[in-house]
């Protein structure tokens, strides 16, 4: 283990460890809670300039005040509007496209995987325009649903990465032994594969779930009202209305984390492992 | 194939037992492939050749062969962001090795040390919005906290968004805060896997601190290097969303970045200039392609090496 065990250390060292882990995490998480206090703290104290202390009492009508008067609820409808069918659709894309690419050999099949690698690193300004015009065209410019189609095609190459590699180290065997037993290629898939991307999916479920939910440019890009718009693009034009009001501004950004962080915490080892994929060999 | 084409009407089923093992993976492939070619590849090589028209995204597509480019070499606007991707890419990179400093920090079993590498991992899980918003009420004039910081020590607070010279600064730390994040968990997850004999063997032999990270720790941490490499560059270059919520690209336009100058030029309300940022996105395209096309060659490489 690197570095070496703190137990192994000096009493000393030992403490000065367990007292530097907590003071480092306030350090580190300081601008957060900073934050995290203010949206809790009636507009008065910040008008007396009130800012660091404890606030003169709980304001907790901060966080009632933005759902009645904004449409923080509905930015959050549309946020679960785009994730989910995000979600859904790319996970779907993906084992199919991990299958293919991990089971089978055939020409051509190392070139589509990085096609799908590459496709995922690109600049998104390069696709900003045609997307924007392909999705007027469809007619879904300023829909969840024109957003959503967008993600789904996007985040459809890292998740190729992502499946391909997990099918890749399956066992052979398996699938070899099937085709003996002359199980048909899609039983194949359906009844043997999936059934063990199990962790996979739920890797990835989690990661696109962040990730969309996350998206700011594309927000901007394709929807432009109230009634369409993700909680990222409506937060930030909110903020442009809310201008000083920081207790309001600080109680939007809270709720508009929560779901992600939710997320996180909830399914913790699977959105590790999903993130961390290709750190250790 | 000949034999079969000779026969006289083959039964669908045959055909279909005899050829399913090479048409599956292309008809799994088909939907995505689909997907990605309509709203990916598609995309690239339209915005290409839309770098060579003047469009204002609903009238025609007037050609103006290299106009654009041209106008880029001259446009003070443009040379900024160049430079601020720069400084991006360079300062961005620092969350590499201070992630895998706090990963040393962490790598410990405690009590509680879960908890606080889950509470140290969370800006990463959190929006660019959100982050944008938390720095720049951190960074306020007159009541932030950094302001006041400062002016506890130096009697002057510098709000820092306001100036032209800190502001890129001040949202490329806003930037590290979820970044050192991602590469910390990366480093941890890749201290977990360090081979155990080798540190003993290295101990053994008198090797420890930085002698013992560089020659026998980093060598096994190349991986996990590799991938915090890759999505530091990447989310460098693609810094959009806090340049937008933090300074919206000023003041004087000195936060430009190239993904943000394109935006502006091409959607925001300066104009609908599409052909001239659909050129900044070319630039910015090709910029990204040399650290890709470098990504790929040793994923390729790898790939090869496996098999």
């Amino acid at each position: 283990m690197f570095p070496r065990p703190i137990q192994q250390s000096t009493p000393a060292t030992r403490v000065i460890y367990q007292i530097a882990l907590p003071v480092a995490l306030f350090l580190w998480l300081f601008p957060l809670l900073g934050v995290a206090m203010t949206s809790v703290r009636p507009a008065s104290d910040l008008a007396q300039g009130n800012y660091f202390g404890m606030p003169s009492y709980f304001a907790w009508h901060n966080y009632v005040e933005i759902f009645q008067n904004s449409p923080i609820g509905r930015y959050i409808f549309n946020s679960f509007k785009v994730t989910i069918p995000t979600v859904i659709g790319t996970v779907a894309l993906s084992c199919m496209t991990g299958f293919a690419l991990g089971i089978y050999r055939f020409r051509g099949n190392l070139l589509i995987f990085f096609l799908f690698v590459a496709g995922n690193f690109v600049p998104f300004q390069i696709l900003m325009v045609p997307v924007r015009d392909l999705t007027f065209g469809m007619g879904l410019y300023n829909t969840t649903a024109g957003l959503a189609l967008f993600h789904i095609a996007f985040q459809t190459g890292f998740c190729t990465l992502f499946m391909r590699n997990f099918i890749a180290a399956l066992p052979r065997e398996l699938i070899e032994a099937a085709r003996v037993e002359g199980v048909a290629e899609w039983r194949i898939f359906w009844y043997i594969v999936v059934p063990l991307m199990r962790p996979a999916i739920a890797a990835l479920s989690v990661l696109v779930f962040t990730f969309i939910w996350n998206d700011f440019f594309w927000a901007t890009v394709l929807t432009t009202s109230a009634s369409t718009q993700p909680v990222t693009a409506g937060l930030s034009s909110l903020n442009g209305q809310w201008i000083a009001a920081w207790q309001l501004v600080s109680a939007g950004s809270i709720i508009a984390a929560l779901p992600p962080v939710a997320m996180f915490f909830l399914m913790q080892r699977h959105f590790i492992a999903g993130l961390t994929l290709g750190a250790v060999k | 194939m000949t034999l079969a084409m000779s026969e006289p009407e083959p039964p669908q089923k045959s055909w279909w037992r005899s050829n399913q093992q090479r048409a599956t993976p292309w008809l799994f492939l088909a939907p995505g492939m689909f997907m990605f070619g309509l709203y990916v590849i598609y995309p690239i090589i339209a915005s290409f050749r839309l770098s060579f028209f003047k469009y204002d995204g609903l009238g025609t597509k007037v050609w103006l062969g290299l106009a654009n480019y041209q106008e880029l070499f001259s446009d003070p606007a443009f040379k900024t962001s160049l430079y601020n991707n720069v400084l991006w890419l360079i300062l961005y990179l620092l969350a590499v090795p201070l992630g895998l400093g706090i990963a040393i920090f962490l790598n410990q079993t405690v009590r509680g040390i879960r908890i606080y590498k889950s509470l140290f991992f969370f800006p990463f899980v959190i929006s660019q919005v959100v982050v944008g918003l938390i720095f720049s009420w951190f960074y306020a004039p007159n009541f932030g906290l950094l302001y006041s910081v400062i002016e506890f020590f130096t009697g002057k607070g510098v709000a820092i968004l306001a100036d032209p010279v800190l502001a890129t600064y001040g949202i490329i730390a806003a930037g590290l805060w979820p970044q050192i994040a991602y590469c910390m968990i990366l480093y941890l997850t890749g201290l977990n896997n360090v081979a155990p004999d080798q540190i003993e063997a290295a101990r053994l032999d008198g090797a420890k601190g930085l002698k013992m990270l560089w020659y026998v720790i980093l060598p096994q941490l190349r991986p996990a290097t590799f991938i915090a490499v890759v999505v530091t560059v990447i989310g460098a270059l693609r810094s959009f969303d806090l340049v937008s919520i933090m300074t919206k690209g000023g003041p004087f336009g000195s936060t430009r970045v190239l993904s943000y100058y394109m935006y502006e030029q091409a959607l925001s309300e300066y104009g609908y200039r599409m052909g001239y940022g659909a050129a900044i996105a070319v630039v910015l395209f090709a910029i990204m392609m040399v650290f890709i096309s470098g990504f790929i060659w040793k994923m390729v490489r790898d790939e090869r090496g496996n098999r």
